[in-house]
């Protein structure tokens, strides 16, 4: 089958606690939506390729979120991991009025 | 701030292993502060003094051995003006004066000897003087002549080199470590040699008399020669070549050039002639201080307590504290004189020697043990249940135990056998040689041996918390993190210092103290808000829970509680598990619960579906595998306070039945319990706090291994114990104190445990603080109130306990609305 794009709106911007992130269900994809205390939204895919850890719970910092169950990190903008080779999906994200909108490929 | 303009000069006289390793000492805490100016007689950049046997003997070439090569000094900005001696120290002018050597100039000469030309002066704000030893000569005729040598240079190692090749026998006069080296070099050059010694036996001051005839005997199998109790006379010469060597005992011993190795003595020329204390060697003090203020030493010049070394050990413990001190890195760091214990291969033959070589007081216990077929020799002398020497010859095995037992003083075990053969009993007492590559020393990350060793020794890796970085050993549970520490002493000499190491978190330069004054003096009251105040705004997620732990104990209740600085657990109030559920343990005080709690647990548990009930070991219920979402609601069905039993704070106090039922109850343990739960419960700490009540010293409810415990004594008193452990480390606590009542109990647990939160580093236990501290500082402030902060310390804590609320209560009011969202299901909006 091709792959078909989808468009979700997640939630409203101020949904997001500053500096934390929230797990949402989109189709059969699990995503953790981030806000930096600088102010800038991130999407992941909210499972640790290691043991399964819900990003979403993770402490931000740098750029980064640490997997509250065995303290891996991942890059928010590229999903590339501290442990390599891991890696978790990055997901594009546009806001609009006040909603925070990601498209997903599948 | 004032700024200089110019950096303050530091001279350092001595371009030897002291000099070059205090300056790298002081680059790694201010790279910046110092203008550096080196002086060194040899012509050289610096090299390893303890490897020049290897020279000799041909195992190592000499550029093989430099520790600082020319580049070095270069990238570093120093300045190094090698191959000229300095003359004097003007401490008026406030400058060096140095004079070029000649090229036949010997480095170690008398005086000024073997320089010549323009004097160069350097001015300074400080100096290190470094200047090392000389080569003892014995008084004898004739030395000095074509085919004598001392052994202390490069250019030594060359010349005797040169000179052997010509020659068919040798004599090394000195049967002492450096002598038996010398001697297995010349053997490399095909010389049949003598070794002579004053003293009735060789290495007279590692070994004793039986292990020195064990040695004789394997250099005798090699075809060396040793004769002791011989003093030279003279050392005659016929038609410019030397032919023999007269003793004072009338025999003599032919021979064709001789290598003088019988000791050193302090250089302090320098020092003589610019009027600084000397006597054996220059006069310090504990921070490494002459009698003039701006001038330091360190190193084989120095006579620290009466006493000079010549090991290497000794001299990085004072390279280490001259750093702190002249940088200002830790203006109290003090040395203290060294133990003196050497590992070594003499001859091919293990060896290692530490303290006494023999008895000298009538209770000391001497433990011998031979095996004369392979050469083995193994002595103890124990003082007082404690190592006062040992010496391992043939096998050193547990050298490693032993020089950690007699480095730190610490009792030695009843079955002396274990520490000259480790243990039969299974439990290991072990020394981290005696481990194989594959033993796993970091069980939480699963790193071998093996993987650290490549860490240190390929990685370069010379402090615990850059191994951590490299292999993650040490980065779990931190329990290992001494094996670490060992294995870094084993095979690359000593634990680096990493200043980094002191900061209370990584991303804030700061050590706690340090960074509690300054988020005081700025009024501070968030994570956010720390990061960029003192970080440059630079947020590190290393840092977050630590600050946020930092910002709860100075500000009690009044501080901004960002939750995105929160570990998930404090954010959720309940334990994260491996599925993302999570444990809920209410608060049951002091073990003792009800019918009617009882039954409420178990209609949560039922109610919402949860997987296991099970006991904790703090005598309360855990309800596992609870959703994210359900937290609130099943926090207000249960209609109890949080159990706090995830978090870094107070988590319980175990008690047993005491006096309520129990036939040996001497206290009501049971009431005191319940006591301290309700007054401590919530209180933050670097780390979880686990306590324990017991009602006599059956101690039934283990409150001897407890962070803090109370134990009922005859007379109704209480005895309070503090820093025990029995999790990943086991450990007896100590005794702090006996009061009378309960409610002086609370009052001198509270005590320690605000002297805890403040001193604490992030995430070190009660029993690591106790240890680091020390017990004696601990009493003499919390009980003694030697620093007069009892009544503060008081009232602080009181503080943290009126500040006091149970976070379940974010079960009625969430902070935020998606404090309690487990996954929100989002519909989609169109196809694209």
């Amino acid at each position: 089958m091709p792959d078909v794009e989808t468009l979700y709106d997640v939630c409203a911007t101020d949904f997001i606690p500053p500096g934390q992130g929230v797990s949402f269900r989109l189709g059969t994809v699990e995503m953790a939506v981030f806000l930096s205390r600088e102010g800038r939204f991130f999407a992941i895919e909210n499972r640790c390729p290691h043991r399964q850890g819900p990003l979403s719970e993770g402490i931000v910092g740098g750029g980064k979120v640490v997997c509250p169950l065995h303290s891996h990190k991942f890059d928010l903008q590229t999903g590339e991991g501290s442990e390599k080779p891991e890696c978790v999906k990055s997901f594009p994200l546009e806001i609009k009025g006040g909603r925070i909108l990601v498209a997903v490929r599948e | 701030m004032i700024k200089t303009l110019e950096k303050e000069r530091l001279i350092v006289i001595g371009n030897g292993m002291a000099g070059a390793r205090v300056v790298e000492e002081i680059l790694k805490r201010a790279p910046d502060r110092f203008e550096i100016v080196m002086f060194g007689a040899e012509p050289y950049g610096n090299y390893n003094r303890i490897l020049l046997s290897n020279v000799l003997n041909g195992t190592q070439r000499a550029d093989q051995i430099f520790m600082n090569p020319l580049a070095w000094y270069k990238e570093h900005k120093i300045t190094l003006h090698a191959g000229i001696k300095v003359h004097k120290i003007d401490r008026e002018r406030k400058v060096v004066i140095g004079v070029p050597m000649t090229k036949e100039g010997m480095p170690y000469s008398a005086g000024m000897d073997g320089t010549q030309g323009e004097p160069l002066e350097e001015r300074y704000d400080y100096i290190i003087v470094a200047t090392g030893s000389r080569p003892f000569v014995p008084p004898m005729e004739g030395f000095g002549q074509e085919g004598t040598f001392l052994f202390r240079t490069i250019d030594d190692c060359d010349r005797i080199a040169e000179f052997a090749k010509r020659s068919k026998k040798a004599v090394v006069i000195g049967g002492g470590l450096l002598g038996l080296e010398a001697a297995r070099g010349l053997m490399t050059h095909g010389v049949q040699v003598t070794v002579v010694e004053a003293g009735p036996h060789l290495m007279g001051a590692q070994l004793d008399p039986e292990a020195a005839a064990l040695l004789q005997e394997t250099l005798h199998q090699m075809n060396i020669d040793v004769l002791c109790n011989k003093i030279t006379a003279r050392i005659v010469t016929e038609q410019g070549r030397i032919t023999r060597l007269d003793f004072t005992d009338g025999t003599v011993l032919k021979t064709d050039m001789v290598v003088v190795s019988a000791g050193i003595r302090p250089i302090c020329d320098v020092a003589v002639v610019s009027g600084l204390t000397v006597k054996k060697g220059i006069v310090v003090d504990d921070q490494m201080r002459t009698s003039d203020r701006n001038i330091f030493s360190v190193g084989e010049c120095v006579e620290h307590r009466g006493k000079i070394y010549g090991l290497v050990d000794p001299i990085w413990e004072q390279a280490n504290v001259l750093a702190d001190v002249l940088t200002e890195f830790n203006q109290s760091s003090a040395y203290l004189g060294s133990k003196l214990g050497t590992k070594l291969k003499v001859m091919g033959v293990e060896l290692a020697s530490m303290g006494e070589t023999k008895p000298a007081l009538p209770d000391d216990e001497v433990v011998i043990y031979r095996e004369p077929s392979r050469g083995v020799y193994k002595k103890l002398i124990i003082r007082g249940n404690k190592l006062a020497g040992a010496i391992l010859l043939g096998e050193t095995d547990t050298a490693g135990v032993l020089m950690q037992m007699f480095m730190g003083n610490t009792a030695v075990p009843s079955r002396r056998a274990d520490l000259l053969f480790g243990s039969s009993s299974g439990a290991p007492v072990l020394s981290v040689f005696d481990l194989p590559d594959h033993a796993q020393i970091c069980n939480c990350n699963g790193v071998s041996k093996g993987a650290i060793k490549e860490a240190i020794q390929i990685g370069k890796c010379g402090s615990v918390s850059k191994v951590g970085a490299c292999t993650k050993a040490g980065m779990g549970c931190g329990s290992c993190k001494s094996l670490v520490a060992q294995l870094i002493e084993a095979y690359a000499g000593e634990v680096q210092n990493d200043p980094a190491e002191h900061f209370y978190v990584q991303g804030i330069p700061f050590e706690k103290a340090d960074l509690v004054e300054e988020i005081k003096k700025r009024g501070l009251k968030s994570v956010s808000s720390v990061f960029r105040e003192l970080a440059g705004g630079a947020e590190d997620s290393g840092s977050k829970a630590g600050l946020a732990s930092l910002l709860k104990t100075i500000w009690s209740g009044e501080y901004e509680d960002e939750r995105d600085a929160r570990y998930i657990n404090d954010r959720v109030h309940a334990n994260i598990q491996k599925d993302g559920t999570y444990s809920v343990i209410p608060r049951i005080y002091g073990g003792v619960t009800s019918a009617d709690e009882l039954m409420r647990i178990a209609q949560v548990a039922v109610k919402y579906n949860v997987p296991m009930v099970k006991f904790t070991g703090g005598q309360r219920i855990d309800l596992l595998g609870v959703k994210k979402e359900d937290l609130p609601k099943v926090w207000q069905e249960l209609g109890m306070p949080s159990g706090h039993a995830y978090t870094k704070g107070f988590r319980t106090c175990k008690s047993c039945v005491g006096t309520d039922f129990c036939r040996y109850g001497l206290g009501d343990s049971i009431a005191l319990a319940q006591k301290i739960e309700h007054r401590f419960q919530g209180i933050e700490s670097p780390h979880k706090m686990k306590l324990a009540t017991a009602g006599c010293p059956r101690n039934c409810s283990e409150a001897y291994v407890k962070d803090l415990g109370a134990v009922a004594v005859e007379g109704g008193k209480w005895e309070i114990y503090i820093g025990g452990a029995a999790g990943s480390k086991v450990r007896k606590g100590d005794l702090l104190c006996v009061v009378d009542t309960h409610d002086d109990v609370l009052k001198m647990m509270g005590r320690f445990m605000q002297y805890y939160r403040e001193h604490g580093k992030y995430l070190e236990r009660t029993f690591d603080f106790v240890e680091r501290v020390g017990m004696d500082v601990v009493r003499a402030i919390v009980v003694d109130d030697s620093q007069g902060i009892a009544a503060r310390l008081d009232a602080d804590i009181q503080k943290a306990v009126d500040a006091y609320k149970d976070p379940w209560k974010e079960a009625v009011e969430p902070m935020y609305p998606a404090q309690f969202v487990e996954q929100e299901l989002v519909t989609a909006l169109a196809q694209v």
